[in-house]
């Protein structure tokens, strides 16, 4: 017979869930926070979003095509999310020239310094945010009033910024709380934020999605919430005169943001369900250490970016269970 | 909650489009290609020369040690010779050619269907037939099953399990053999657990094969010491040591043997071939192989004659379909690509599946995004990824450190890479290498 068949090692099937299919389930998971940040920041979300993702699309094709030589990868869907991340993370107002200042430090410096997809150690999008951040402090901590807000400001703070620059002045928290936003508006996002950061229900109905689609598991997000809920209320509960109720710690800023769509990168989160709890209370700790003590009003990107330094360590000790070991 | 093992496993689609077609006789091919090594250890040594007469059930090759076993002539004919010829491994191994002349049994051989359930032998007699009748496991791993009935010293055998699970997807020959044969298997299972000087046996099926399940429920009643456990499915359940976990909760420690936790491990095709030997004194020289894939005429569960070639088993299914890309010996999971249709049925021939061109096709292999589903699907904890970047790196000491050699090739890291990344073909490299720094180590 002069056929001629494959011979190739088992297994002959796979599964057919493929990493690209994987990449655009996170895409899916993040449309309803989006969609939500254009409707609250009116068409400038938009603007902010599309840049972004213009702009790490066509860095991450430029750099692999012309520095790197090597096929561009950006089809695969990961640039795509580092887009929408960064534009996740920066205020609606802030010019096109920042976006994509910080769009080549992420795909540049985050990503393909280290190699690519896979490869990386940080989180590329939080490597644009933290660089823009330090680049330029003032545009990106300036944000446009949400259209429903009831005052005719142009701009205002995040709750966080609220309750820092209160204390900060020694202002009780009495007198701060008549300041901040209620709770339901922070779950809902009716509050002053980066496009991604201003509403927490509408993360977590992503996380969800991510969650029965299989794309994380709760280890990551849940422990970081957690962590963060419970050292802040132990400060609330010892001293309410000073410290702030942790529903606004879990509720406002980045920490959904963060805990749901940005520790959970799988690239740079441990592997094992333990290394990925030790790694989530690590962020959690350090989020709420920089709320409390430190001279930023928001710490979870700093949190995020430490713990992704440690993510290789973890790996290296936390080993999974062996059958048969002791 | 059915019972499983915990740790690890997948769930590919089952496929099983075999499972409700009857056991059917194969007619017998013009001529047979007899390996003399159908088993693990050391090959049978030839006792018939070109040109000798055979019958069925004859001996034809001899073993050569104790991890060894007898070679059968699974026809009667003519040795036409002793020759080398491919088999599943896709080398040439010695064997020997029979044309089929008529089919006439050697005389002692019981060919009624008559059930034989009473037996009164020791179980030194028991082991000493079923180490004539050349019996191996017929799961795929081909053992000597003599040699696993006798423990190690100072090891002792608590429970027999049997392992009805066929966790591989469109393998259907165990789950007919179990519909077809329940009582043979039955008295088959009392023989070992005889040969062993154990009390108790267990039976465990997954529970997409429900008819075989009651069916074995309801016999087993009238059997002294034979349970059926229900197994959630789940692959690769039928590996001895993920068995184990699930039937009776042990785990084999790393490196060890079943019994090390008081287990011996046998398929039900084992069981059958065991009461077919000792009740029926017909050696192990035929099998049932399932004939399958999604391209197939009329997918089937065949009882073949060891030596008849892949090619007749595909025309007795309508012949090979047209868009063929890969055959398989085995299942999907574990089998083994074949080259030719030249290749013979052996003792380890659980089934064949013809796979289509575009179901044989690897995607493109892409970069390792950390995802950690290899990790969550290895039923040895292991860390795949890594053991393939260390394999790719050449870094065995750290290969050995991270317990590459409890890796049962089961295909369940590869078979979930999102990325198409092939781990399994890097890991077996790595294990190949280790194995032989450990041997040279002991030297
Ligand atoms: S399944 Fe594939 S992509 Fe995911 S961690 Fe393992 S090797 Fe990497
Ligand atoms: S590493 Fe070995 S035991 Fe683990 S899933 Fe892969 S093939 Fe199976």
């Amino acid at each position: 017979m002069s056929n001629l068949y494959t011979v190739s090692p088992s297994p002959h099937i796979y599964s057919d869930d493929t990493t690209r299919k994987i990449m655009y389930r996170v895409v899916y998971a993040m449309i309803p926070a989006l969609l939500w940040s254009v409707f609250v920041l009116g068409v400038d979300a938009l603007r902010v979003t599309l840049i972004a993702i213009v702009a790490c699309l066509a860095f991450e094709y430029i750099i692999q095509k012309y520095l790197m030589k090597v096929k561009p990868s950006i089809t695969d869907g990961s640039a795509l999310i580092t887009g929408i991340l960064l534009a996740f993370n920066v205020p609606s107002g802030i010019p096109w020239w920042i976006i994509v200042i910080g769009a080549l430090a992420a795909i540049g410096i985050g990503k393909l310094s280290f190699g690519g997809l896979g490869g990386n150690i940080f989180n590329p999008a939080l490597v644009g945010r933290v660089f823009l951040l330090i680049s330029f402090p003032v545009q990106m901590t300036s944000w446009p009033a949400t259209r429903q807000s009831a005052t005719d400001a142009l701009t205002t703070a995040t709750p966080l910024g609220i309750i820092k620059e209160g204390l900060v002045n020694g202002t009780p928290i009495a007198q701060i709380s008549k300041d901040l936003p209620s709770a339901t508006d922070m779950l809902l996002g009716n509050i002053g934020g980066s496009l991604g950061e201003i509403s927490a229900l509408f993360l977590i109905v992503g996380g969800l999605y991510m969650l029965i689609r299989k794309v994380i598991t709760w280890h990551i997000p849940v422990s970081v919430i957690v962590s963060v809920a419970a050292i802040a209320a132990i400060f609330w509960l010892v001293d309410p005169q000073n410290y702030i109720n942790p529903l606004y710690h879990i509720l406002s800023g980045g920490l959904m943001l963060g805990a749901i769509f940005m520790a959970t990168d799988m690239v740079t989160s441990p592997m094992t369900p333990k290394g990925q709890i030790i790694y989530g209370v690590g962020i959690g700790v350090i989020t709420i250490s920089i709320r409390l003590f430190g001279a930023y009003p928001e710490g979870i990107s700093f949190a995020i970016l430490i713990m992704n330094a440690f993510t290789p360590l973890i790996n290296t000790y936390i080993k999974p269970k062996r059958f048969g070991g002791n | 909650m059915l019972k499983t093992f915990k740790k690890g496993g997948v769930h590919p689609p089952e496929n099983k489009l075999s499972a409700g077609n009857p056991i059917e006789v194969l007619p017998l091919p013009a001529s047979v290609f007899i390996p003399v090594a159908q088993h693990i250890g050391a090959p049978a040594t030839p006792v018939v020369q070109r040109g000798d007469q055979v019958k069925t059930g004859q001996i034809i090759a001899k073993s050569s040690s104790f991890v060894s076993t007898n070679i059968h002539s699974s026809v009667s004919g003519k040795v036409k010779k002793v020759d080398f010829q491919a088999d599943s491994s896709g080398y040439p191994k010695q064997g020997i050619l029979i044309d089929v002349e008529g089919d006439e049994w050697v005389e002692d051989i019981d060919r009624t269907e008559e059930l034989k359930k009473e037996f009164d032998l020791e179980g030194a007699e028991i082991i000493k037939k079923i180490q004539e009748a050349g019996i191996v496991g017929l799961g795929g791993a081909t053992f000597p099953t003599h040699v696993k009935l006798v423990p190690p010293k100072g090891m002792k055998a608590e429970v027999l399990l049997i392992n009805g699970v066929e966790c591989e997807p469109y393998l259907t020959s165990d789950h007919r053999l179990m519909l077809e044969k329940a009582d043979e298997i039955l008295v088959g299972i009392q023989l070992l657990k005889k040969a062993m000087n154990v009390e108790k046996a267990v039976i465990g099926i997954e529970n997409n094969k429900a008819d075989a399940i009651q069916l074995l429920s309801q016999k087993s009643k009238e059997y002294e010491g034979i349970d059926i456990a229900v197994l959630k499915v789940k692959y690769p359940q039928g590996g001895e040591k993920q068995l184990i976990k699930a039937v009776t909760g042990r785990e084999v420690p790393s490196g060890g043997l079943p019994i090390a936790v008081g287990a011996v491990v046998s398929n039900v095709g084992t069981a059958f071939a065991v009461y077919e030997a000792i009740q029926k004194n017909k050696p192990l020289f035929e099998r049932v192989v399932t004939i399958t894939g999604k391209g197939v005429a009329k997918p089937s569960n065949f009882r073949v004659r060891m030596g008849t070639p892949t090619s007749a088993l595909v025309e007795a299914t309508g012949g090979l379909p047209e868009d063929t890309g890969k055959i398989i010996s085995g299942g999907p999971m574990m089998g083994r690509a074949i080259a030719s249709l030249d290749v013979p049925v052996t003792k380890g021939t659980s089934g064949i599946l013809l796979m289509k061109k575009e179901e044989s096709k690897r995607e493109e292999v892409i970069a390792c995004i950390r995802c950690s589903r290899c990790v969550s699907a290895c039923p040895m904890g292991l860390e795949p990824y890594l053991l393939m970047t260390l394999a790719e790196k050449q870094i065995f000491d750290r290969s050995e450190d991270n317990k590459i050699m409890d890796c049962i090739e089961c295909g369940s890291c590869s078979y979930t890479c999102p990325s198409s990344r092939p781990l399994l073909d890097y890991i077996r490299f790595g294990k190949g290498k280790v194995g032989e720094i450990i041997r040279s180590r002991k030297k």
